[in-house]
């Protein structure tokens, strides 16, 4: 029969006062984590489902657009987010381990990485821009035969990988403040919980572009 | 907290795998497949998918109750798609002018 | 088992309330009961300014011709929609006696996040703020449905700030949700089982189910919709190629299971009061657990039936209209279980048993009205009707707000420590019966005649039961003024209350003082007895005040 004014308290780290121990607080913090989650999955949801009807409406046009997707910047950008969930992992390995250099040199790299991507991505958003795909007042698309229906696809892709970038930027934000938490010393082999929650956002935003990148670049071309 | 440790050696070979099926999905979608373009790339980001969800994750070891969490937000998800696309689908079953 | 306090003591007891004082200890607290009254003393604000509009509305539709035109009519039912149910009904019981009860009856100090907690209250504020600014600069005029290509397009009020409004305080209901499936799996105290929870807690389980997979969708919704606002893609626009029936679909996608959001915590508030004043454990637990957990599952699985009319395809309307018949059932076995509950019970009529009561009979009446609209070959008749929204009224208004009402009473002595004055109650509880069946039954029969909703003038063939309606309206109004004024007098004047005044099980009742300390409990409970065990302590009933 635990009580509350128990000497755990005394022995485990960043212990809160509703926990009665460790463990508990753990768990309780990686189902927050994963109902988080499960909210965004739904919530990107609603644009993939958008996009498949749309998609499903208009192949032609879909068709069409699909030749203004850069594949390659998509394929770089897909393998620099798979990298950046890579080197997440290390650090979250490197934290169960104690060791800190370790964990902010990975940090680093992985947020580095993700600057990477949205650096691609501003270049990708820069082409669309100059090639007046933008939706807006200064929409113009080449096959006049699609015009409508390819602004209403262009709004998708930029909805989508719109909210995607969104939600890396955030990311950034969360690492450089774990990095900053990690250079003082806030984690060890006995407390690290938000890197690992952290990490898996990280790889929750990865798994959203693996299947943005085959759904808006690689579909859809060959018809 | 004790939680199992994974190797880099591990870490390693599921990113080399990402990798791996990143350039095939690439490869196989310059190629004339048809309706089988669209399965291919989905299987494949499935696979990817569920690599990252098991091994990055690590959803392997966690508690049945993550993976309950997880599989309800796949389901769900499924409900949106599925039941939105059997509108779009089912247009048009009817015969006659004036029904949907 | 409980323990009694000698009146003094109890109040010299240091509790949540007395425990520190001033703003900062309020606006900066991380006690889940705090926050309880944060949001209960907000809700109630937003309450009323909802009420206002409809004020408004009643006003208008006592003549044929009305009070104002068309557009000024169109923005009163849409705030009176969007505050509603947003910020009024969503957010009602979970983020009020949820909040404040949950940890408590599984015997948790907090909920998991109690940080997260507080965020909730003031992402609902912002949210709420930000909605209110629209209406204060005039309003939305689109029906709280948003529906496009007039929202996405045409429409000329603020429905952009009206959607961020909203999409923030979506935030608020998810963060509550969330909190509340990680308290309930991971903060139970030792013997409190699956099975043992109070169904007042399988309740807000289920709720909380429902926040956190629904809410993301509409989130996208407005997100897309307010995209569509400022760069005019036509993405539902159909001049352009845009679809307004998908708007449609990811919109009900949450709104349907929404409305089990606003009416599975009224269930599980009815679930409490029921088997307190039969003074009998609840008739078949299980069932009535589960059902809550069904009608959260089947609830996300029957939207369709909001798209009849609107363009969807035979076939998906025919397996939505069957699934909306098999939702039914569910919320049918927790009516067949209260009834049984209370029979042999032995039955008192305080004031919560009367509110409870009032929402077996006006739920009932609702649901079954749901089902005729879930037929298709009435729902073409009666859809966008009166009748639409006297179904809807009676299972909001006379279900939810009921058990609202009732749930505020039977832990008033709780939660302030005091007890309202019950002759009052009784009065208004009354009142508020009477005005409300007088408000909204005569719309079933507009509706049924043939009068359209959203409509600032109508036939004057209508305007007999109209005026019949406004005068329930006002009758209504007064009778959820008084409980305002009584609440309001009892929390400082009231005579103080013993620790179990209703003589209920349930931890929060036996093991948590009145009211409780911050942490609630003087020593951790440890639970060892089934949920409503009313019969095994009859003998053991001899201390007077419970």
């Amino acid at each position: 029969m635990a009580d509350s004014e128990t000497p755990l308290a005394v022995h485990e780290p960043e212990l809160r006062h509703h926990f009665d121990d460790s463990a508990q607080q753990f768990e309780s913090s990686v189902l927050g984590m994963w109902v988080f989650l499960v909210t965004e999955v739904l919530f990107f949801g609603g644009m993939f489902g958008a996009y498949t009807v749309y998609r499903n409406l208009y192949p032609e046009a879909f068709a069409s657009t699909s030749h203004f997707m850069n594949v390659t910047i998509g394929a770089i950008n897909t393998a620099v987010l798979i990298f950046s969930s890579f080197t997440m992992v290390l650090s979250v390995r490197s934290a169960q381990l104690g060791q800190k250099k370790a964990l902010i040199i990975f940090l680093i790299l992985t947020l580095i990485l993700g600057c990477v991507f949205l650096g691609f991505k501003y270049v990708e958003y820069h082409e669309k821009w100059v090639d007046h795909h933008v939706p807006g007042p200064g929409f113009r698309y080449e096959d006049t035969r699609y015009v409508h229906q390819a602004q209403i696809l262009f709004f998708l892709y930029f909805a989508m990988t719109g909210m995607h970038a969104i939600h890396m930027i955030v990311g950034a934000g969360l690492l450089t403040a774990l990095i900053v938490m990690a250079a003082r010393n806030r984690f060890s082999a006995a407390w690290y919980t938000p890197v690992e929650m952290i990490g898996l956002y990280w790889h929750f935003v990865d798994v959203v572009w693996i299947f943005l990148f085959p759904l808006l670049y690689l579909i859809g071309h060959t018809k | 907290m004790n939680h199992h440790v994974i190797s880099v050696k591990v870490y390693a070979a599921v990113f080399a795998a990402l990798l791996a099926l990143t350039l095939t999905t690439v490869a196989v979608s310059k190629l004339e497949l048809g309706e089988f373009n669209f399965i291919v790339a989905i299987t494949i980001a499935v696979i990817k998918a569920t690599l990252v969800i098991l091994f990055f994750m690590d959803v392997r070891h966690a508690t049945s109750l993550t993976k309950l969490f997880v599989g309800a937000g796949l389901f769900w998800l499924a409900i949106l798609l599925v039941f939105l696309l059997s509108d779009y689908f089912s247009r048009g079953w009817l015969p006659g002018p004036g029904w949907v | 088992m409980s323990t009694t306090l000698p009146f003094a003591a109890t109040q010299a007891q240091p509790n949540y309330l007395n425990v520190d004082y001033g703003w900062k200890s309020w606006l900066f607290t991380t006690d889940h009961k705090r926050i309880a009254l944060l949001y209960l003393f907000s809700i109630t604000a937003f309450f009323f300014v909802g009420g206002m509009f409809a004020v408004g509305m009643r006003m208008n539709l006592l003549t044929p011709q009305g009070l104002f035109d068309h557009d000024t009519y169109n923005k009163l039912f849409t705030m009176h929609g969007i505050i509603m149910v947003f910020f009024f009904l969503v957010p009602s019981i979970p983020a009020t006696l949820g909040n404040f009860l949950v940890p408590i009856m599984i015997g948790a100090r907090d909920l998991a996040f109690p940080r997260i907690n507080l965020i909730s209250w003031y992402l609902y504020i912002i949210g709420g703020l930000v909605a209110l600014g629209a209406v204060v600069q005039g309003g939305v005029d689109t029906g709280w449905t948003f529906y496009a290509p007039f929202s996405s397009t045409y429409s000329n009020t603020h429905v952009l700030i009206t959607a961020i409004g909203v999409f923030i305080s979506g935030f608020s209901s998810i963060l509550t949700g969330l909190n509340f499936i990680v308290t309930v799996h991971k903060m139970r105290a030792p013997g409190m089982t699956w099975n043992r929870l109070p169904l007042f807690v399988w309740g807000h389980y289920a709720t909380s189910l429902i926040q956190v997979l629904g809410t993301p969708v509409v989130a996208i919704t407005l997100v897309l919709l307010a995209l569509e606002r400022f760069f005019h893609a036509g993405i539902f626009d159909p001049n352009v190629g845009g679809d307004p029936v998908l708007f449609q679909h990811l919109f009900w996608f949450y709104s349907h299971p929404a409305v089990y959001i606003m009416i599975l915590p009224g269930m599980a508030v009815i679930s409490e009061i029921v088997t307190c004043f039969s003074r009998k454990a609840i008739f078949g637990y299980s069932f009535v657990a589960i059902s809550s957990i069904a009608i959260a599952v089947l609830g996300f699985l029957v939207w369709g039936h909001h798209l009849f009319v609107a363009g969807q395809s035979m076939y998906a309307s025919i397996a939505f209209s069957f699934l909306s018949f098999v939702v039914a059932i569910p919320s049918a076995i927790k009516v067949f279980n209260w009834t049984a509950t209370m029979y042999r019970g032995s039955v008192s009529y305080d004031t919560p048993m009367l509110y409870a009561f009032g929402f077996i009979g006006l739920f009932t009446i609702g649901g079954l009205t749901g089902l005729f609209l879930a037929t298709m070959a009435i729902d073409v008749h009666v859809t966008d009707t009166y009748f639409v929204i006297a179904h809807f009224h009676y299972v909001m208004v006379g279900g939810m707000v009921m058990a609202y009402l009732g749930g505020i009473h039977f832990w008033f002595p709780k939660i302030s420590g005091r007890m309202y004055p019950e002759g009052w109650a009784k009065f208004a509880a009354l009142v508020v019966f009477v005005g409300f069946n007088l408000t909204f039954f005569p719309q079933f029969i507009l509706g049924y005649q043939g009068m359209p909703r959203r409509y600032a003038h109508y036939p004057p063939e209508f305007q007999v039961l109209n005026v019949m309606s406004t005068a329930g309206a006002s009758i209504l109004a007064v009778g959820y003024l008084i409980p305002m004024i009584y609440l309001a007098w009892a929390w400082r004047n009231g005579p103080i209350a013993p620790q179990n005044p209703w003589r209920a099980k349930g931890l929060e009742w036996e093991q948590s003082p009145t009211p409780p300390p911050t942490f609630n409990f003087d020593r951790q409970p440890v639970v060892t007895e089934p949920a409503y065990n009313y019969s095994g302590e009859e003998e053991e009933e001899v201390e007077l005040g419970g």
